[in-house]
């Protein structure tokens, strides 16, 4: 027992975040009772005996489990511990469930931890369509029905969308740039352990007296301002979840810039390292912005700051402003790795180089620095100054341009190649480009002012939000996981049900959210748990879709589950790629290469006699070094 | 080394595509019933751009379709694709189309936001208050009569709508209008609304208020110049005083325009 409690791991951290937790408390009452207020005060916007708690037992587990252990040494001048890689790579399931330092366990971790998330996510989305396949209340009330759309939308976005890609990453990248690990192992490991505590933080609110958070994952305050108690565990769990994202991003940058291994030159990078560089550079920008006001409207609510209460002279409309600057570039957060995905997808199943390599890469960038300039396209009818709405409406229907371009680059690298589609993730790619150009042409008609002003909240922009993060986003997750799933596990999923899964997501997106487009624009608001008799029908259908899209993922996790066990073993490179992390092991060496492999070429010199990306250790004889690379030259 | 793409019948066949889905989707009146001036303006805007997406959209799956017919690998072909790295006038091409395309759809989006937010010298103010989850209006030049749940225009005149939140943000929205405009605590914000249509509405709020938020309505009837007056005048409750100071600064000359500086 005292060994368990001296060593990191799961035993020292239920007793940190328990020691933490309780010394909150006791710091709240001993100061309450000294100052002779009421040691509980039960407002719904304090509770501060349960806020301060909630800050510090998260990082009482963090510290306990061992996310510190290495940096408290050395900063104090203990003697460091020696590091033997005891916490580097998984022998067993159970090295999964501690502090791991491996990028390949770390994005593993993050994997499956997203999943559950985007599960849960997904039942509250099934609750919300079966109250809604009837007009009147069914089965929740309005209140809770407010909070399951919200805590829905703040698990799919937080714990689910962005991590995924983040945890895909983490695992393909380094073996794609040739590195042993991420830059920075430890902060790497601090970065997933982070997040599910936020996914905790956010279903945790359902326990909190008044439910969980209900100002919809927008919190606009002054909604959220003087919300019941689970409005304030969103605001923590944003600080956790942003700091994971941000710290990652950072991790991200500097694994790309510094560990490219010798040859790797910028133009000869994959595209899903140019998405995620792209990602990480809108990400340790914008997120600061969330978690920024996600702490104002914290301090206005447990610490009567006023910067968004009115009637103090707070501006209530800098909330949506600052959200937002975050909130648009997080939309390209959630959507550049999955043009990443695709592109590497793609060009592999077509055994074709990419269409514009160089102007794919500089699209991104493109999207990157417009995505800055667009955030006020979520206020047309706000009332805010009215004269930024036609500068933003330009920037707006810009971004659509490098979208494009990537649209029409995906397509070109189909011609006159030898289209394999035996692959889900291939078909799940193929799909993407045709559900996202409707959630793109969608989003141009948003961007114009006057459509925007009579369809904004309505159930048009729900439409445009799931067509773009399902069947944008949510695709390429599926085909990254399809496609790398031989590679993290060592072993084949089964296609056929693969394609299941496949034609069950691909019906059940259009059926679900076209027609959403449809009562939008004849008057139906969204974040409504009752609406009017001539929706019904509509509704009705729209649930059915629903279920039926719900259920289909069933398909996918007993895929995944039983061929992870049962599989057939996968070889290294089973759908005959040509970048680094196909040309290892699957799964990779614990260390991933025996010898840091030597760059030569572009990434996907398909229909190229003897072009190579790559000389891996052991056959540099073979190939002269130096071969000239040719991506990106015109014919 | 390859062979040339039936370009002609490729545009043809997208062409034909783009027709077929506009002629299904343009007759539809997706917006439902227009009661406003600005209403068949946002609608032909709507309309230009169904064409437009139709093409886009029709594009993309003409190109998809297209290849996946022609170039799909043959069972056990494990050969790889011409290696075409890219072409630059086509790649030129589909960055400068594009962005004629959006601007052109910006600068008209533009020509029909100031068309329908042209302010017209004879309007009539109507100030609107929203809270958790009610609907109230005052007729500032009609003695400050109040009106809880119902309010009443006349039609074939601009009305000013004058709105403020008492606690949380709300959102004005009349559907047959096509207009919509948030309440915000703290500031006015301002609506500019020419109803063309006498008949029986209602307004809808749309921003998330609590949980009282998918029933909060209120009516709307737009009649004639001299059914109004009957029913301004027949209104005897005044405005509540604490809300005096905010009606009496609706009517107040605004040099500035709409919105100006957020308030």
């Amino acid at each position: 027992m005292v060994a368990a409690i001296k060593r990191p791991g799961w035993t020292r951290g239920l007793l940190g975040a328990i020691a933490f937790g309780a010394f909150g408390f006791g710091l709240v009452v001993a100061l309450r009772a000294i100052s002779g207020l009421p040691i509980y005060q039960t407002e719904q916007t304090g509770y501060p005996h349960v806020i301060v708690p909630a800050i510090l037992a998260p990082l009482g587990f963090l510290a306990g489990f061992g996310c510190f252990d290495y940096w408290l040494r050395w900063a104090i001048g203990m003697p460091t511990i020696p590091d033997d890689h005891s916490q580097h790579g998984a022998k067993s399931w159970k090295d999964y469930f501690k502090f791991n330092t491996d990028h390949k366990v770390i994005g593993v971790q993050y994997v499956v931890t997203t999943f559950i998330f985007f599960f849960l996510g997904g039942l509250m989305a099934m609750l919300i369509r079966a109250e809604l396949a009837q007009p009147g209340t069914q089965i929740v009330d309005a209140a809770t029905y407010n909070s399951l759309f919200s805590t829905h939308a703040v698990l799919m976005i937080f714990v689910f969308v962005i991590p995924v890609f983040a945890g895909l990453a983490n695992y393909v990248l380094p073996l794609m740039i040739g590195a042993p690990d991420m830059a920075f192992p430890r902060l790497n490991a601090l970065s997933f352990w982070m997040l599910p505590l936020a996914g905790i933080l956010f279903i945790g609110s359902f326990l909190c007296p008044g439910g969980a958070f209900d100002a919809g994952w927008t919190g606009y305050a002054p909604l959220s301002t003087g919300a019941p108690l689970g409005q304030s565990f969103f605001n923590l769990g944003v600080q956790f979840a942003g700091a994971s994202s941000i710290a990652t991003a950072l991790n991200f940058l500097v694994t790309i810039i510094t560990m490219r291994a010798p040859g790797m030159t910028f133009w000869r990078m994959p595209l899903l390292v140019w998405a995620n560089l792209s990602t990480s550079l809108l990400v340790v920008a914008a997120t600061p912005f969330i978690a920024g006001v996600q702490f104002m409207v914290l301090f206005d609510r447990a610490l009567h700051t006023n910067f968004f209460d009115f009637a103090a002279g707070g501006d209530v409309i800098s909330y949506q402003h600052i959200f937002w600057f975050y909130s648009h570039p997080a939309v390209y957060i959630m959507m550049l790795p999955g043009f990443g995905i695709v592109s590497e997808v793609i060009s592999t199943h077509a055994r074709k180089p990419i269409f514009g390599y160089r102007l794919m890469a500089l699209a991104l960038i493109g999207i990157v620095v417009l995505s800055y300039s667009v955030w006020a396209h979520h206020m047309f009818v706000a009332g805010m100054f009215s004269w930024l709405r036609v500068p933003m409406m330009i920037t707006t229907l810009l971004i659509a341009v490098p979208t494009g371009i990537k649209i029409f680059s995906w397509l070109g690298t189909l011609y006159f190649g030898k289209i394999h589609t035996y692959s889900t993730a291939m078909l799940f790619a193929l799909a993407f480009i045709v559900t996202f150009t409707i959630g793109g042409i969608s989003g141009v008609m948003l961007g114009m002012v006057p459509i925007d002003i009579h369809v904004s909240d309505t159930y048009f922009i729900v439409a445009h939000i799931h067509f773009v993060l399902f069947g944008g986003s949510v695709f390429t997750i599926f085909a990254g996981v399809y496609h790398w799933f031989p590679k993290m596990t060592g072993r084949m999923y089964d296609e056929r049900l693969g394609r299941v899964h496949f034609w069950g997501t691909l019906i059940g997106t259009w059926g679900t959210f076209i027609p959403m487009h449809w009562i939008g624009m004849d008057g139906m608001p969204r974040r409504v748990a009752d609406y009017a008799e001539q929706f019904g029908e509509w509704n009705l259908l729209i649930s059915c879709f629903a279920f039926m899209l719900g259920a289909v993922q069933l398909v996918f996790v007993y895929n995944m589950v039983t061929s992870w066990r049962f599989g057939p073993k996968a070889d290294g490179n089973p759908w005959r790629a040509n970048s680094i992390e196909w040309q290892v092991s699957s799964p990779p060496p614990i260390f991933n290469f025996d010898e840091i492999p030597r760059v030569v070429g572009g990434p996907y010199e398909f229909g190229i006699p003897g072009a190579k990306h790559a000389i891996m250790a052991g056959e540099g004889a073979e190939v002269p070094a130096g071969e000239p690379s040719v991506v990106g030259t015109s014919s | 080394m390859y062979g040339r793409l039936p370009i002609v019948k490729m545009l043809l066949a997208t062409i034909a595509m783009t027709v077929v889905l506009s002629a299904i989707m343009v007759p539809i009146n997706w917006d439902g019933q227009q009661a406003s001036t600005a209403a068949p303006k946002i609608d032909d805007l709507l309309n230009v751009m169904i064409v437009i997406s139709s093409f886009v959209f029709s594009l993309v799956t003409v190109m998809l379709f297209y290849a996946l017919w022609k170039f799909k690998a043959k069972p056990g072909d494990e050969s790889d694709g011409e290696p075409i790295h890219g072409n630059t006038r086509l790649e030129i091409a589909w960055t400068l189309i594009p962005t004629i395309i959006v601007l052109f759809a910006g600068g008209y989006s533009w020509k029909v936001l100031d068309d329908i937010e042209d302010p017209a010298p004879n309007h009539l103010t109507v100030s609107v208050f929203s809270q958790q989850y009610a609907w109230s209006f005052a007729y500032p030049g009609k003695g400050y009569v109040w009106k809880e749940g119902e309010f009443h225009v006349p039609v074939n005149r601009q009305i000013q709508f004058k709105m403020h939140a008492q606690d949380v943000i709300h959102s004005f929205w009349v559907p047959e209008w096509r207009i919509k405009k948030d309440n915000v605590p703290g500031i006015t914000t301002t609506a500019l609304v020419t109803p063309d249509k006498e008949g029986t509405y209602q307004l809808v709020c749309t921003e998330l208020c609590g949980f009282g938020h998918a029933t909060m309505r209120a009516t709307v009837v737009v009649e004639s110049e001299a059914k109004w007056e009957k029913w301004v005048d027949s209104l005897k409750q005044p405005t509540p005083p604490e809300l005096m100071e905010s009606v009496k600064q609706d009517t107040q000359v605004n040099p500035t325009g709409l919105d100006a500086g957020g308030a």
